[in-house]
């Protein structure tokens, strides 16, 4: 190990796994860079911080970040960080993966820890495919581009996740780019900041396999896509930040509110009505 | 380390076995369950839901199996005792987890009180179907122990075993009821605390730089730790090496996959539980487990009333399948019954474990019914004439 100055983000990173999988021009770890600043700005401890994975490029993240990280079954990340939150209510825990594991076999999971308002973060870094199968349609898949199960382009309409997280309870919602590398950053430190359910939607690149069917240029091209085509509005309606395929976008924080967590309406009901009689879990500290 | 005096209901007590069940598994130390309702497991988490608040646990009823045979893990990595709960459609969903537990040494206990199937098949009637099932339901290579009850008393005392085998072989452990021992009413003693020893989980003493999760430092079963110890782990289902990170090549897969079940079969003579009696000289030696091994004891009872020479013997642990009880079996009676509520699952090891030295005769049914003791004497009468 020379003396030369170490890459800030460095320390939380698995170095001995470099290099990674993610292709060139990826965003995947654009992301992780603006999520080791923003731990680094958010002031949380390593041991106070576990990040949970499902299966695909994005669920890859667990395995570069040197926190305790679980890398755990396809779209089951939420479920199993459930059940980890709840354990560990001192810590932060962080559910990082795509728009395919989260949002079509782990969708249920979703809506109900977002119900429950869990204390989690979830990223979603949304690009739009399946990249580690071979660039599939995908619940966020934008009508009419093309994947490898929709070769004549997608006609089925694709999820708002921004809207879906507001519908079903999430108090943190939040969408950037991986252009808007500062106000990425910024949003991750606020939904680590944040008691309860937060949500960030993170759009970016696929050069290998959505680009490439769809004729979109290389991970550059699309960055200055997202540069060009994004407008900023803090505060709209998630319902009007919908995406259509190479359509303008709205980025920015769409939801900051406060609701009760899991724990504090079940410790606030079994108080009520067990009284005295009521032992609240601890978890293990 | 002994059960928590706050927590276990000491007494003589009128329940069924899902009840003694969950009294069993708070005595063990499981304070975290998530569960999803299905007959006739429902009893089981209703307990809980009902106990927990009052002992510092914790029940969350998830959104489906799935999401419950996970939910679990998530909180054994956060440093819980814990257990899911379900019946066979329910079990069925959750067979990627017991892979996944399997995989990440992950020590759990999965509850099936089992009922009559294929599909939705018979919610509120017994069967032993299951036990293949909770033998091979997960894909690729890997064992799992499974321990059968037959009576709430068994329910409440087997559980805890369950938990004792989950900690020491870190592995997943099935407890294989069914409909009538679930729901069977029965006395159960509940011991005292202090009378009540535990298996602890084997966690590390190690600092973290050096602590690897998947090294084996001594015995088979490498040591935990949990999440928040600064051992920065990385647990996946991938295969990995002892640093638990991915390796993908066939050296590192036949490593691991080898000891997750040599870590089982090397130990089948401590985890096999089961009874045995009259053997030796018999005629016949019946073989059976769980609900049917009651109608089992009182029919051998009768036949040897009437003068047959009949062998008794009931397996508690179902998984690892223990050949050499077989091979004994066999060098010492002329023929094998297996009773069981399917069509033929145990019978399969039995008939491989006996290689054709003796006959091994099937008495089973398709489930949603107790084979009554009327045809467990004619089989017995059958096989010896």
């Amino acid at each position: 190990m020379s003396d030369a100055p170490r890459n800030p983000v460095e320390k939380l990173l698995r170095t001995e796994r470099m290099p990674h999988i993610w292709c060139p021009g990826c965003g995947i770890g654009t992301s992780v860079n603006c999520f080791a600043r923003a731990i680094e700005q958010a002031d949380i401890p390593y041991d106070k911080l576990h990040v949970v994975s499902g299966i695909g490029c994005s669920g890859r993240v667990a395995g570069y970040v040197n926190v305790d990280s679980f890398h755990t079954t396809h779209g089951r990340a939420i479920a199993f960080a459930t059940g980890l939150s709840l354990s560990r209510p001192s810590a932060k825990v962080v559910v990082y993966s795509g728009d395919g594991d989260l949002f079509a076999i782990g969708g249920n999971h979703f809506i109900h820890a977002a119900r429950r308002n869990i204390d989690m973060t979830v990223i979603c870094i949304n690009n739009f495919t399946y990249g580690m199968t071979g660039g599939q349609v995908t619940p966020t898949t934008p009508l009419t581009a093309k994947a490898s199960t929709s070769p004549y382009g997608n006609f089925e309409d694709s999820f708002n996740l921004p809207n879906l997280a507001e519908a079903c309870g999430a108090v943190y919602v939040a969408r950037w780019t991986i252009y808007h590398v500062r106000q990425l950053t910024r949003a991750m430190t606020k939904a680590l900041s944040t008691k309860g359910f937060s949500f960030l939607e993170v759009l970016a690149p696929c050069p290998t396999l959505y680009q490439r069917r769809n004729k979109l240029g290389d991970g550059v091209a699309m960055v200055q896509f997202f540069k060009d085509h994004s407008t900023i509005k803090n505060g709209a309606s998630t319902s009007e930040v919908g995406l259509g395929f190479q359509s303008d976008m709205i980025v920015g924080e769409f939801v900051d509110r406060q609701r009760p967590t899991f724990m504090d309406n079940y410790n606030a009901r079994m108080k009520e009505v067990l009284g005295d009689s009521f032992v609240p879990f601890e978890g293990i500290k | 380390m002994k059960a928590d005096p706050k927590a276990v209901d000491t007494g003589i007590h009128f329940i069924d076995g899902n009840e003694a069940c969950a009294e069993g598994a708070i005595a063990a130390g499981c304070r975290f369950v998530s569960g999803y309702p299905i007959t006739p497991s429902t009893e089981i988490v209703e307990h809980l839901a009902k106990r927990f608040p009052k002992i510092g646990g914790l029940f969350i009823q998830m959104e489906d199996e799935i999401a419950s045979s996970i939910a679990f893990q998530g909180a054994i990595w956060g440093g819980q005792k814990s257990m899911s709960v379900s019946s066979g459609p329910g079990i069925s969903l959750q067979m990627e987890h017991v892979g996944l537990a399997a995989m990440t040494e992950t020590p759990c206990v999965f509850v099936n009180v089992q009922r009559g199937g294929p599909s939705t098949g018979l919610p509120t009637l017994p069967a032993q179907q299951d036990v293949m099932q909770a033998r091979w339901g997960s894909h690729g290579d890997y064992e799992v122990i499974a321990l059968a009850p037959n009576s709430p008393q068994e329910c409440f005392n087997r559980i805890i075993t369950a938990f004792d085998y989950s900690e020491k072989y870190r592995a997943p452990v099935f407890f294989l009821m069914d409909e009538c021992v679930g729901h069977m009413l029965g006395k159960v003693k509940i011991p005292p605390a202090d009378q009540i020893e535990l298996v602890e989980r084997k966690m590390t003493t190690r600092k973290p730089g050096e602590y690897l999760p998947y090294r084996i430092y001594d015995g088979d079963v490498p040591e935990m730790t949990r999440a928040g110890l600064g051992h920065n782990v990385h647990i996946t289902g991938l295969t990995h090496d002892e640093r638990g990170y991915p390796a993908m090549n066939a050296e590192t897969q036949d490593v691991l996959v080898r000891r997750l079940c040599n870590k089982i079969l090397h130990h089948v003579d401590e985890i096999s539980i089961y009874d045995a009696s009259q053997v030796e000289g018999s005629d016949v030696t019946v073989i059976s487990y769980g609900m049917t091994a009651r109608v089992a004891a009182y029919a051998v009872e009768t036949a040897r009333g009437q003068g047959i020479k009949v062998g008794n013997v009931r397996l508690v642990t179902l998984w690892p399948f223990n050949d050499k009880l077989i091979r004994d079996i066999v060098d010492n009676s002329k023929a094998i019954i297996v009773a069981e509520m399917n069509l033929g699952q145990m019978v399969h090891e039995v008939e491989r474990a006996a290689r054709d030295k003796v006959p091994v005769h099937l008495l089973g049914n398709a489930g949603g019914a107790i084979i009554p003791p009327e045809a467990f004497i004619a089989k017995i009468k059958e096989v010896v004439s």
